[in-house]
């Protein structure tokens, strides 16, 4: 069971994105796509969740062409949080994070349970009944957190369809892009806590992240990327060393440890 | 949305009273329980002849507008939208127009199942737009709502276009005709027309509210509402149908009524949030209440001549939209 780039090649009326890229998200484990501006790390996000179509190569939803998912079935145990949410309309937070249920149908009442749960995951509970349009940036990003986390709540094994059941999907993803970019120090903090909670309870988590200690901090994997393609995979201490970073970023940056989580910690 | 649902018949009760002979509601419980008087017969015959179908017929063409209007403000997530946005009401107008210039005397006298043939044009006209502008957005990747919207402003100016070349070739009579069809009018109500409007909203109001959750997830974008496991391209096509079919029978019946389907949504929105599972019957509701009383006003305002109720809803309508501009740049300077 896993989410799995084999061999992707993605280009855009000539010019190529991404090149070969192969890359296993397995249940329980947070990996990181790290990288310069325009390295292609959106694009890889977005492939892996079917919102490109791939030029060549493919990817495999629990060893299955993502293609041949049905939307609800893939909703039901991926959910998906963007950079940016374009939402005009005056939905109070609260439905906002509602809307997080649409594919499951486990009845209103643990559909509100679940809303609740996390909003208080988020640090949101406050913001429930305030409309969404009226919220500051982060507690918009907050808010979307809290949806995309309601997605996947709990594993949803028992309203499946036929289908989903005989391809055996009891797994859950988390895809997230850049889920920290507009939150403050405690607020960075709390998202990886949350994330490292929802691995080990079997959460498979992909997310793209610019700031390399907090990826350092919660990362299973961390991949480079630069120009499209993987510079180099694996954990944190094989990925950031001063050479990578200054081959990839032309940083020169120390590598110290952590003295708390002995992860390492890039020091520019 | 009790309220609303409330409202509704007592707006209606209002409406069939209102007209050119007042009648009053003491006469018309004398001409339910069948009073054998021939003033009472009289004033029967000009209720369910010509009064009770009207009303009923406005209270169906604002359930097609509002509810149509609310479901293309979702899927373009855009509460500027309405249903002319995708060519239907000036497809039909290019319809009608070209049934009254070129279709001669005989035809326009000639009827089908109580729709004049210039009702049949409109309703043709304004599919025909539809179905364009939904082929000129489709490629193999899916439907664009952005190319869309486009398309549908570059189909409503060659179908504004062809409406004017038609009114270029029609002599004076034609030229009244044209201009008064466009207004709206619900004056040539009839049973027929009734059960036509009605087996559409009927369609409409079936099949409608079950895209609620769907439209609700469309609100956060295409993309979003595509991870919440919505088949985005099936409920796109769903909604773009259901609007055609509701606005094009609208339009057949009663001419282009305007701002029904823009000021609804956003009225009622303002009142219950953009919950579509709510929006929607609301929505219905409400368009039923407006055009029901706009109508049993352009019957006395001028009496014993009538507005057409075209003109009513968009007096009514014109300033709120004008209040909502000014409102949109005040958030925008905050």
């Amino acid at each position: 069971m896993s989410l799995e780039a084999c061999n992707l090649s993605l280009s855009f009326s000539g010019v190529p994105l991404l090149r070969g890229i192969n890359l296993r998200i397995s249940p329980g484990e947070v990996t990181t796509v790290v990288g310069p501006n325009g390295a292609g790390k959106t694009s890889l996000l977005r492939c892996l969740v079917n919102e490109l179509a791939v030029t060549s190569g493919q990817v495999l939803f629990n060893h299955e062409d993502i293609n041949s998912w049905t939307a609800s079935d893939r909703a039901r145990s991926l959910s998906v949080l963007p950079q940016q949410s374009l939402l005009d309309f005056p939905f109070t937070a609260e439905e906002v994070v509602m809307l997080g249920r649409t594919p499951h149908d486990t009845g209103a009442k643990r559909d509100r349970d679940i809303v609740a749960e996390a909003l208080v995951a988020v640090d949101g509970h406050y913001l429930a009944d305030r409309f969404y349009t009226q919220l500051s940036g982060g507690e918009k990003q907050r808010v979307h957190l809290a949806r995309v986390l309601a997605q996947i709540w709990e594993p949803s094994s028992v309203h499946q369809s036929p289908e989903a059941v005989k391809k055996g999907c009891h797994d859950r993803y988390l895809v997230l892009d850049e889920p920290t970019s507009s939150f403050d120090l405690a607020h960075q903090q709390l998202t990886l806590d949350i994330i490292q909670t929802f691995a080990s309870k079997g959460v498979g988590v992909l997310m793209v992240m610019h700031d390399l200690n907090l990826a350092a901090r919660c990362s299973d994997q961390i991949v480079l990327m630069q120009c499209g393609e993987v510079v180099v995979s694996g954990t944190p201490e094989e990925v950031l060393t001063p050479s990578n970073i200054r081959r990839v970023f032309e940083v020169e940056a120390e590598i110290a440890v952590h003295p708390q989580t002995g992860k390492p910690l890039v020091v520019t | 949305m009790l309220i609303l649902a409330l409202l509704l018949p007592s707006a209606m009760i209002v409406a069939l009273m209102m007209g050119p002979v007042a009648i009053s509601p003491v006469r018309i419980i004398e001409i339910i329980f069948g009073a054998d008087d021939s003033a009472v017969h009289q004033d029967g015959m000009i209720l369910s002849a010509i009064r009770l179908p009207r009303v009923i017929l406005a209270g169906l063409v604002g359930v097609c507008l509002a509810s149509c209007g609310t479901a293309m403000q979702g899927l373009f997530r855009n509460p500027l939208a309405d249903p002319s946005l995708i060519g239907v009401s000036s497809g039909a107008s290019a319809g009608a127009s070209f049934v009254i210039v070129f279709g001669g005397v005989w035809l326009q006298s000639s009827s089908f199942f109580g729709l004049s043939l210039v009702a049949g044009g409109a309703f043709l006209g304004g599919f025909l737009a539809v179905l364009l502008v939904y082929r000129l957005a489709t490629s193999s990747t899916g439907t664009s709502v952005a190319t869309m919207l486009l398309a549908g402003i570059a189909i409503s100016a060659l179908a504004g276009a062809l409406n004017s070349l038609f009114s270029f070739f029609a002599d004076n009579d034609m030229l009244r005709r044209i201009s008064l069809w466009q207004m709206g009018s619900l004056d040539a109500a009839n049973w027929q027309r009734v059960s036509i409007a009605g087996v559409v909203t009927l369609a409409l109001m079936v099949f409608l509210p079950k895209q609620s959750r769907a439209l609700n997830a469309f609100l956060l974008g295409e993309s979003e509402a595509r991870h919440l496991g919505v088949n985005v391209d099936r409920v796109k096509r769903r909604i773009i149908l259901l609007t055609a079919m509701g606005v094009g029978a609208s339009v057949a019946v009663a001419g282009t009524i305007a701002f029904v389907g823009l000021i609804i949504p956003h009225i009622i929105r303002m009142l219950i949030g953009p919950d579509h599972r709510y929006l929607i019957p609301g929505t219905a509701l409400a368009g039923a209440i407006l055009l029901v009383m706009a109508d049993g006003f352009a019957r006395v305002v001028v009496a014993p001549a009538e507005l057409p109720a075209g003109i009513l809803t968009a007096l009514l309508g014109a300033p709120f939209f004008f209040s909502l501009l000014t409102q949109k740049r005040h958030r925008a300077l905050r």
